[in-house]
C-alpha cells in the first residue's frame, strides 16, 4: 500500500495535475532513446516546479522506500532513465526558465529543464554560445545533458558540457538542498562538487539549477569536406592537423559504410568510391580562420585526399546535410539502431575503424561509423532488428569486442554517451574491482540507499560479488 | 472494410521508431503539455503495448491516441516514419474496441448524413440569436453549452450556403477546360466568399466550373478519428458523385478536403471493386486551387490589381505537409502587385486548430493558437492569408479573443479580389 499511500502525500504536495499515475501514461516512460534495453514500468510520474517540491518528492521516496529516477526529455542513449526497479519518474520539464542570462559574467543560470537549442536561441542576440552541441540538442535538456556530460561535434576545440558548469544546485538523497560553485572563473573552495555531480547521471542527487558558461560566437568560419581513397591516409591526416598546431571545431569522419547509406538515401553525390571522407569546419577571427584552412588544406592534400572548401553559407549547408544525414540514412536501412560512442586517443583513429571493419566482418553485421574523429570518439552503428534473436546475439559480442578493442587502445568506453544501464558491466573492463569499489563509496557516501536512479552506472550492493 | 487499418499493418513503421524523440522538438501538441503521452515517440510506444498486449482499450488510452495530426512528426523523423499512419490504425483500433467520445459519435451522425448537416446548420442559422450573444469582434460567442467552449468566438453561419446560391454549372464561353469543385463544409456553410473567389478566379481564367450539389463532407473529420466504416461509405458516395463527371480536374479550397480526394480514398477503398481504380483515377485529377492557378491554369497577371496591404502566410498543416502546395501560395501572394508581404518565423507550425480537436482541447488549443499569434503579430501585418477555413477560424477567434483587430483571408479570395 505502500505505494498509494505515497501518491496521496505527493498528491498533497504537488498538486494532482503534477502526480501522474495511469499505466497509458507511465508506459511512455519505461524506456528511453537507447536501443536494446529491457523496459519497466515506473509506479509514477511527478512534474515539480520548484526546488522545494524536488526536496519534497524526495523526502517522501524516503519514507516510502520508493527510487527516483530524474528525467529530461528521455533521449539519452545509455538507458539512463530508465526506471529498472520502479518507483518515482521525476520529471524536469515543468521547471523550464531561463533564469538570467549575464554578458558581464558570460553566464546564463537556468533549470534543468530549458531546452538546449532554447538557450542558444536566447543567447544569440547577445553575440554569445553555449558550445556543448550534441546530436539532440533541439530536444535534450539542460539538466540532462549535464548529468550526462554530453558532448557533441565540437568537443574537439570547445570541450565538453563539463567545460562549462560552473556552479549547481543540488537537491540531495535525504531531501536537503545544497549548492556549489557560482559564477567565478577561479574558484577552488574545496573539493570539486560541480565536477562530480556534473555527469554523476542522476544518482548522487537531483540537479535543479545550474550556472553556465558562455563564450564569444565565432566571427566567421571556413568548412572543408575531404575525400580519401584509404582508412589510412584519412587517419594520418588527422593527426597531422593537429600537429600542425590548428585545432578545428569540428573535424567528422565518415566511412564508407555510412557514405553509401547517406547516398542511397538522399544522393546528394557522395564519392563513395572513397574510404572515408573528412568534413573539418575551422572558426574564429577572419584571418586566423584563413590561415587556419590553408593549413588544413595542406595537411589533406600532401597526404592524397581530395578537398573542396565550401564558397558560402549554401554549400556549407549542403555539406552538413550529409554529416546530418549519417545516422538517419542509417537508421533507415534496419530497424533497430545501435549507436555505440567508444572514444581512442585520437593518434589511434585508424587503427580502431579498421578494428570496427573486422569486427562487423567476423560478426557479419553492417555496421556504419561515423564520427568526431578530431577527438576520437567514434559512432560505430550497428543496424539490426531486435526481433531477430540470434542476430541479436551476434550484435552483443560485436558490442564487447568493440568495447575490448578500445580499451586496448588507451581508449574508453563511453566518449560522450555516459555508462548508465547499456555499458554497466563493462565498466570492470576500464576501472577493475577496485575502481568501482571506489565509485561504491562515493555513491554510499551521498546516496546510502540507493534511491536515486538505482541500476545505473554504480552497481547496487546486492549486484556484488 | 479495409484491413489495413490495424495496428498488425503498421507493425514495421512501428518497429522503426529507433525513440530518439527528435519528434519532441516540432510537436506543438507536446510542446504545451510536457507529456510524453502527447508526442509521437510515446504514441508510438503505446500502439506497441497495445500489439504485444501489454495494454487494452480503455477511454483514456483512447484519449491518448488523440493529437493535432499535423504531420510535424512525419517531417521531423529521422527515420522517415509514417507516424500518421500508425495514430489512424490505432484510433480505428480503439473506435472498434470502444467507440469514441461522445463528441466525435455526434459529429460522425450530422456528418454522414447530408440533411441533418445541411438542416442542423440551416436551423443553427435561425436560432443563432437564441443560441449565440453577439461579440465585439463582429462573430459570436455561444450563450449555453453546445459543445463549444464558452470563450470561444465563432463566425456567423452564413445565412445562405454557398452551393444554394450558385447555379450548379457556371460555363464560360470558349472555356478552355472544365473542372469540378468540391467546396467542403467550411466554404459551403461558413466561408461562401470563398467559394464564389474560387469560382471568379476559375473563370476568369477561362475554366467552366461545375458545382455537384449532392456533394457532402469529404469524410477526413471521420477518417482522421478513426471512424473508418463510415469513412468508407462516404468515399464511396463522392467516387459516385465525382469520378463520372465529364471534368479535367476536381478542384478543392481545404488541404484537408484535398487530402481525402488524393490521398484518403485511395487507402479506404484499396482493393475495393469497382472501386479502387476510380479512387486512384480521381486522386490523380484533384487539384487545390493554389496549386490549379498557379500550374495548371494560370490566371492573366496583366488583370492584376494593386492591393496596398501588409500580408503574412500561414501554411495550413495538410495543405503544406499534407499535400506538399508550400510554394504556390507564396507566388500568388508575391505576383500581386502592392503587397507587403512579411512571411513569418514558423510558417508551417500548426495553428492548434486541427477541426475537432479545438473542440475537444479547446485551452491546447487556444495556447498553441498563442504561438502563432505572436508570430504574426510580429510581422506587423494587417491581415494573414491562408488556404484552410478551419485555420481561420481558429485565426479568427485568436484575433477576437485578443482584440488584435486583424483580418483573415483564403488565397482564393485575395488573389480574387486583386483580379477585380
Amino acid at each position: 500500500m505502500s505505494v498509494q499511500e505515497a501518491i496521496y502525500t505527493l498528491r498533497s504536495v504537488l498538486g494532482k495535475e503534477n502526480v501522474i499515475t495511469a499505466k497509458e501514461d507511465l508506459i511512455c516512460y519505461s524506456f528511453d532513446a537507447t536501443a536494446d534495453l529491457p523496459e519497466h514500468l515506473p509506479d509514477l510520474l511527478v512534474t515539480p516546479m520548484t526546488v522545494e517540491q524536488v526536496a519534497e518528492v524526495i523526502k517522501a521516496a524516503n519514507r516510502y522506500k520508493m527510487p527516483v529516477y530524474p528525467r529530461g526529455s528521455g533521449t539519452n542513449l545509455s538507458g539512463g532513465t530508465v526506471p529498472v526497479r520502479g518507483g518515482i519518474v521525476l520529471s524536469s520539464l515543468k521547471m523550464n526558465k531561463i533564469l538570467e542570462i549575464d554578458p558581464d559574467n558570460l553566464t546564463a543560470t537556468v533549470q534543468p529543464g530549458v531546452i538546449i537549442q532554447t538557450l542558444n536561441n536566447t543567447i544569440a542576440p547577445h553575440g554569445l554560445i553555449y558550445p556543448p552541441d550534441p546530436g539532440s540538442m533541439a530536444t535534450a535538456t539542460m539538466g540532462g545533458s549535464v548529468a550526462e556530460c554530453s558532448g557533441g561535434l565540437r568537443g574537439l576545440k570547445y570541450g565538453v558540457t563539463r567545460d562549462y558548469v560552473m556552479g549547481l544546485e543540488v537537491v540531495l538523497a535525504n531531501g536537503d538542498i545544497a549548492r556549489f560553485g557560482g559564477k567565478t572563473v577561479k574558484n577552488v573552495t574545496a573539493y570539486d562538487m560541480v565536477r562530480l555531480f556534473t555527469g554523476s547521471e542522476g544518482t548522487l542527487g537531483i540537479i535543479t539549477e545550474i550556472i553556465v558558461r558562455l563564450i564569444p560566437a565565432p566571427e566567421t568560419r571556413e568548412t572543408m569536406f575531404a575525400t580519401f581513397a584509404d582508412l589510412t591516409t584519412a587517419g594520418r591526416s588527422i593527426t597531422e592537423i593537429i600537429r600542425s598546431k590548428v585545432i578545428p571545431a569540428t573535424m567528422e569522419i565518415m566511412d564508407r559504410v555510412t557514405m553509401e547509406t547517406v547516398e542511397n538515401h538522399a544522393q546528394i553525390g557522395l564519392p563513395t568510391e572513397s574510404e572515408a571522407i573528412l568534413l573539418v569546419e575551422v572558426d574564429g577571427i577572419p584571418e586566423v580562420v584563413r590561415r587556419e584552412a590553408a593549413t588544413v588544406r595542406e595537411v589533406i592534400t600532401r597526404n592524397g585526399g581530395v578537398v573542396k572548401t565550401a564558397a558560402g553559407d549554401h554549400e556549407r549547408d549542403q555539406l552538413w546535410a550529409a554529416r546530418r544525414a549519417a545516422l538517419p540514412a542509417l537508421a533507415r536501412k534496419r530497424p533497430t539502431t545501435i549507436l555505440e560512442d567508444a572514444t581512442v586517443p585520437r593518434s589511434k583513429i585508424t587503427e580502431m575503424l579498421l578494428a570496427i571493419q573486422n569486427i562487423g566482418r567476423r560478426y557479419n553485421l553492417t555496421i556504419g561509423t561515423f564520427g568526431h574523429a578530431g577527438d576520437g570518439n567514434l559512432h560505430p552503428t550497428i543496424l539490426t532488428d531486435s526481433r531477430d534473436q540470434e542476430e541479436m546475439e551476434r550484435v552483443h559480442r560485436a558490442v564487447d569486442e568493440i568495447f575490448k578493442a578500445a580499451l586496448s587502445m588507451g581508449g574508453t568506453l563511453t566518449g560522450e554517451h555516459g555508462i548508465g544501464m547499456a555499458k554497466a558491466r563493462y565498466l570492470p573492463w576500464e576501472y577493475g574491482e577496485k575502481g568501482v569499489q571506489v565509485l561504491q563509496k562515493i555513491k554510499e557516501a551521498l546516496d546510502p540507499e540507493y534511491l536515486l536512479n538505482p541500476g545505473k552506472m554504480v552497481p547496487c550492493r546486492e549486484e556484488r560479488k | 472494410m479495409n484491413h489495413d487499418f490495424d495496428l498488425s499493418a503498421v507493425e514495421e513503421e512501428i518497429a522503426n521508431c529507433m525513440r530518439c524523440g527528435n519528434c519532441q522538438a516540432t510537436c506543438p501538441y507536446y510542446q504545451e503539455t510536457g507529456f510524453e503521452s502527447s508526442v509521437a515517440r510515446g504514441k508510438i510506444a503505446l500502439a506497441k503495448s497495445v500489439l504485444q498486449g501489454k495494454i487494452k482499450y480503455t477511454p483514456t488510452l483512447a484519449e491518448r491516441f488523440e493529437c493535432l495530426t499535423c504531420y510535424a512528426c512525419n517531417a521531423t523523423c529521422p527515420c522517415g516514419i509514417q507516424i500518421d499512419k500508425i495514430f489512424l490504425a490505432a484510433r480505428a483500433v480503439m473506435v472498434r474496441n470502444g467507440g469514441s467520445p461522445a463528441f466525435k459519435k455526434l459529429m460522425a451522425a450530422a456528418l454522414k448524413n447530408q440533411g441533418l448537416l445541411d438542416l442542423g446548420l440551416k436551423t443553427a442559422t435561425l436560432a443563432k440569436g437564441l443560441l449565440f450573444q453577439p461579440h465585439p469582434s463582429g462573430g459570436l460567442s455561444p450563450r449555453f453549452p453546445l459543445g463549444l467552449d464558452l470563450r470561444r468566438v465563432v463566425p456567423s453561419l452564413s445565412p445562405k450556403t454557398f452551393r444554394d446560391g450558385m447555379r450548379e454549372s457556371v460555363t464560360v464561353p470558349g472555356a478552355k477546360s472544365k473542372v469540378a469543385f468540391f467546396t467542403g463544409c467550411l466554404v459551403n456553410y461558413v466561408y461562401p466568399s470563398t467559394g464564389r473567389a474560387v469560382v471568379e478566379i476559375l473563370t476568369k481564367s477561362g475554366v467552366s466550373v461545375l458545382i455537384p450539389w449532392k456533394q457532402h463532407c469529404c469524410a477526413a473529420p471521420l477518417a482522421l478519428n478513426g471512424v473508418m466504416d463510415v469513412a468508407e461509405q462516404m468515399a464511396r458516395s463522392q467516387i459516385d458523385l465525382f469520378s463520372g463527371l465529364d471534368v479535367d480536374a476536381v478542384v478543392v479550397a481545404c488541404g484537408t478536403c484535398g487530402e481525402s480526394f488524393k490521398k484518403k480514398y485511395v487507402e479506404l477503398l484499396d482493393g475495393a471493386p469497382g472501386y479502387a481504380g476510380k479512387a486512384r483515377e480521381l486522386a490523380a485529377k484533384t487539384c487545390d486551387i493554389a496549386d490549379f492557378a498557379w500550374n495548371v491554369a494560370p490566371f492573366n497577371r496583366q488583370l492584376l490589381k494593386e492591393l496596398a496591404m501588409r500580408v503574412t502566410y500561414h501554411e495550413p498543416c495538410h495543405l503544406g505537409r499534407g499535400l506538399g502546395v508550400t510554394k504556390e501560395p507564396l507566388e500568388i501572394i508575391r505576383t500581386i502587385p502592392g503587397l507587403d508581404f512579411v512571411p513569418l518565423r514558423e510558417p508551417e507550425r500548426c495553428c492548434g486548430n486541427a477541426g475537432s480537436f479545438s473542440f475537444t482541447h479547446y485551452d491546447i488549443s487556444y495556447n498553441i493558437l498563442k504561438h502563432k499569434l505572436a508570430d504574426i503579430s510580429g510581422t506587423g501585418a494587417d491581415a494573414v492569408v491562408t488556404g484552410c477555413s478551419a485555420c481561420r477560424m481558429q485565426l479568427e477567434d485568436g484575433f477576437a479573443q485578443e482584440g488584435l483587430g486583424k483580418r483573415v483571408f483564403h488565397t482564393a479570395e485575395l488573389l480574387a479580389m486583386s483580379l477585380k
